[in-house]
């Protein structure tokens, strides 16, 4: 799929891997939304189904593009979050080289090789806000403000017609304090 | 819990734009077609179909049942259908399987009934929850006897939506069963998917007895010249009969070979000789293609790009999607032969060469085949190998 | 049957049943002895008596002898696959309410190939009018056993007699939660068009076992005789015990001075059901329920 990786056809795949509770299906379910709805992209959401959906390890896929999708599947990620350790072990291979690693950098230990990746201590903040459920939209908003992959109004109006209106400030200030994170150079 | 439980009312149909699940879409669809009845049995992947259901119909008025099994939810529906409901069953695999026999009466008694099958790999429980397409020969042969059967491949979420709207359609209209052959890739992937307002879902209905019960003779088997008779409901007075077995215009048994020839041919006859007006076909530059990809489904995205691909590496590559797969699109492929440009096909498919049997008995040009058994899909890369090689 | 040159000749215009017989259809396939048409008949005269028009009743059939029954009355009228008359009658009965909805099907139909529908149906208390045909055998292939072939029966598949258990159909009925549950016979045609007519006018699962003749498949075989042999031994021993326990009312036919225990045995009002929740549903059926609904409110006269 080497070929559908390259900048020059607008292509991004991004991988969103945790464990269960970790809520990367509703990430990975707003900013597809967000491309598709509210950026005028378009864009994919798959997710791992089934018995290794349910214990260990699983992942939320997207792929946005800003003309049409074909092969609908990510296979080689450009952006891989990764925000527990056995998922670090399970999808760390498949990053495209090159690629950008996000890690949750409380939960993940990733060896000394691993030198080049982006470290999110992205519960923490969650827990900062006083709600360590929005670690999910912690992580979209600084997803976001790394890749650009979508605009933050986007992802704010995917929050808005998505989440209960009783979490919507808490989660729209989640997505805040992720993307102020990604542009403050941390 | 012995308090009445209360449902409030939601719009049939969802118009706008929705970032949506492709068995969402489907279930949708069945709803904005005016589905009045679903039974059905859970099964991977095509139970978030169902899910939507159990949430949705109560609240547009209409009745949803979890069946015993699937051999009880094709039953149920065929009778919500004599009843005068549109009714719908969603299903997989093996639940597939199980639906066969009622499947062939519902062509027997011509009752318009539409199921989405949700393809995964088998044969047997094989990969739950993973892709497969190999329920493409049981779609159109499945049941015992000849019968005729509308076929819709849906390859995105939006295909799901609309292919359904018309798969009820098409059921009406001829008085058949109808499938969407979906497949897990199709039906667990969401995308962008528009509706539109109520007033621009296209609807077909159901040709119906032309005079009230009692005056001059309704013959319920009595085919008009598009070999389609027209049907009354039960409760409406006519006092109909309809058996499984072979039966005359009365819809009374005649249990001999002439009778039986009559009738089946017209049951083949219904969907054969209006071939050409329910193919749906999908071509990208097929005119001057020397190698032309025929998939379907998911299939298809990846035969897509691999096409596009091969054309940037300067071969002249075609791409052909039978959106029914059956009838199969014939027409289109033999003009393809005919203009004499092409030299190659090249079939992938995630079964071991169920579309490519159809390509075959076309053409003495070589088919090449692209097989998996299920559980991945077929990557563009692939497929640009075959066309190059 | 003597059939007499004379009696060939039209004696009457016309036949009460007429309007409510398919007599295009005549003459029909059963056996000289059958049941099947008594049983017909008592539908055809409950629906007569009904006060509920023609046009809202609707006869649901699956496969065998007894499932032609359906082709011969009268009435909106489906033949379906084997042992899949009940969905398909649960399919008509949710999407109108309004019918009256009718099975008659056979013993093997209803509760072997079909007695996970059965079961089903039953337990949902669907609004369905349930006349299971019993005559110990499939008739239409040939004379073979089924789950009610009494044990030590010989069919052509039970050659040296039925090892098996066969079901207590009531007993059964009653278990898996149907609102009526009887059983009679063909000799009992009063007792049998009344509960037919009863049931017609209750919600719910309604299930009534008719014990009928069939000299081909079950009466040969078991050196019975003819059809009319049958009805005397239902005569001899059948026992009207609407009290009865249904643990104890399996048909055993190997003394000869076993008794069959015919009656109406369950009587509950309960609310059919409806999928769309806009009905209560019924409570579970605990002991006090069984107790506050018990003993049955129609009874045979």
């Amino acid at each position: 799929m080497s070929s559908d990786t390259t900048p020059a056809n607008g292509l991004m795949q991004i991988r969103i891997s945790g464990a269960g509770g970790q809520g990367i299906v509703l990430a990975g379910m707003l900013l597809g939304k967000a491309a598709s709805l509210y950026d005028q992209k378009e864009a994919v959401f798959t997710q791992s189904y089934g018995p290794e959906a349910r214990g260990g390890a699983s992942c939320a896929d997207i792929v946005v593009s800003s003309g049409t999708i074909d092969y609908p599947l990510v296979e080689a990620p450009d952006v891989l979050v990764v925000l527990f350790q056995e998922a670090y072990l399970k999808y760390r291979p498949t990053l495209t080289p090159g690629g950008i690693l996000i890690i949750e950098s409380d939960l993940v230990k990733p060896p000394d090789t691993e030198t080049d990746h982006l470290a999110l201590p992205a519960t923490a903040l969650a827990d900062e806000l006083g709600r360590r459920i929005v670690t999910n939209v912690i992580v979209l908003g600084y997803l976001i403000g790394k890749t650009d992959v979508v605009s933050m109004d986007a992802a704010k109006q995917a929050i808005e017609t998505t989440v209960k209106p009783r979490t919507l400030d808490l989660n729209l200030r989640a997505l805040d304090a992720g993307y102020d994170r990604a542009k403050s150079g941390a | 819990m012995t308090e009445a439980v209360t449902v409030e009312l939601e719009a049939r149909v969802m118009t706008g734009e929705h970032f949506m699940l492709g068995d969402h879409a489907c279930a949708e669809a069945a709803l904005a077609a005016g589905v009045e009845f679903f039974g059905g049995y859970p099964i991977t992947p095509s139970t978030e179909i169902m899910e939507r259901l159990a949430h949705r119909l109560p609240r547009v008025g209409g009745k949803f049942v979890q069946m015993e099994d699937e051999i009880a939810s094709v039953g149920a529906i065929i009778g919500a259908s004599v009843a005068g409901g549109r009714s719908f069953t969603a299903t997989s695999g093996p639940g597939f399987s199980l639906m066969m026999e009622n499947i062939g009466l519902a062509a027997m008694l011509e009752v318009p009934i539409v199921i989405a099958n949700v393809q995964r790999a088998g044969p047997s429980t094989g990969l739950p929850t993973s892709v497969g397409q190999s329920d493409l020969l049981q779609a159109r042969w499945g049941s015992h006897g000849d019968y005729g059967v509308v076929v819709y491949c849906p390859a995105s979420p939006q295909e799901c939506f609309d292919l359904t709207i018309t798969a009820f359609n098409t059921a009406d209209q001829y008085r058949i069963p109808v499938f969407v052959l979906m497949d897990e890739v199709t039906g667990h992937m969401t995308e962008r998917v528009v509706i539109p307002p109520e007033d621009e879902i296209p609807r077909v209905a159901r040709k119906r007895p032309s005079h009230p019960p009692g005056e001059g003779t309704y013959l319920p088997y009595k085919a008009d010249a598009d070999l389609v008779p027209p049907m009354a409901h039960c409760g409406e007075g006519y006092k109909v009969h309809m058996t499984g077995l072979t039966h005359d215009e009365r819809g009374y048994p005649a249990l001999n070979a002439p009778t039986h020839e009559k009738l089946v041919n017209r049951l083949v006859d219904k969907v054969r000789l209006n071939a050409e007006k329910i193919m749906l076909c999908e071509e990208i530059g097929v005119e001057d293609a020397e190698t032309v990809v025929v998939a379907f489904g998911c299939t298809s995205r990846s035969a897509r790009r691999a096409v596009a691909l091969a054309r940037a590496r300067g071969h002249k590559a075609g791409f052909l999607r039978p959106i029914t797969v059956w009838p199969f699109p014939e027409t289109n492929i033999r003009r393809i032969i005919e203009a004499g440009h092409i030299k190659q096909f090249v079939v992938p498919e995630i079964n071991l060469g169920q579309l490519r049997r159809e390509v075959e008995r076309l053409t003495s040009l070589p088919v090449k085949r692209i097989n998996h058994p299920g559980g991945a899909m077929i990557t563009p890369d692939r497929i640009v190998q075959e066309i190059l090689s | 049957m003597n059939v007499t040159p004379a009696s060939r000749e039209t004696v009457v215009d016309s036949h009460p049943a007429d309007g409510l017989m398919r007599a295009d259809r005549l003459p029909h396939i059963l056996c000289p002895g059958c049941g099947i048409g008594s049983i017909a008949h008592c539908y055809i005269d409950a629906v007569a008596r009904s006060g509920i028009g023609e046009d809202r009743h609707v006869c649901v059939s699956g496969i065998g002898c007894s499932g032609r029954a359906a082709g011969y009355v009268n009435v909106d009228s489906y033949h379906t696959t084997h042992g899949r008359a009940i969905p398909f009658a649960m399919g008509i009965a949710v999407q109108n309410p309004s019918l009256v909805v009718t099975v008659i099907s056979g013993d093997g139909d209803l509760t072997s190939i079909g007695g996970n529908h059965f079961i089903h149906a039953a337990r949902r208390n669907v609004a369905l009018n349930v006349i299971c045909i019993n005559n110990f055998n499939y008739g239409m292939t040939g004379g073979q056993a089924g789950p009610t072939t009494p044990r030590s029966a010989k069919s052509s598949t039970t050659p040296f007699g039925c090892w098996e258990r066969p079901f207590n159909l009531p007993h059964l009925a009653e278990a898996v939660g149907a609102s009526f549950v009887a059983r009679w016979t063909t000799l009992h045609v009063r007792q049998l068009q009344d509960a037919i007519l009863y049931s017609m006018n209750k919600t719910g699962f309604r299930f009534i076992e008719v014990l009928s003749p069939c000299p081909t498949g079950f009466g040969r075989p078991n050196d019975i005789g003819d059809g009319l042999t049958e009805m005397q031994n239902y005569m001899r021993r059948c026992v009207v015990d609407e009290d009865a326990d249904l643990r104890d009312t399996e048909i055993d036919l190997t003394h000869p001075d076993s008794r069959i225990v015919v009656g109406n045995f369950v009587d509950l009002d309960c609310p059919s059901f409806h999928p769309a929740l806009t009905e209560p549903p019924p409570p579970p059926r605990s002991a006090a329920a069984w107790a506050a609904v018990r003993p049955t409110q129609f009874r045979a006269s």
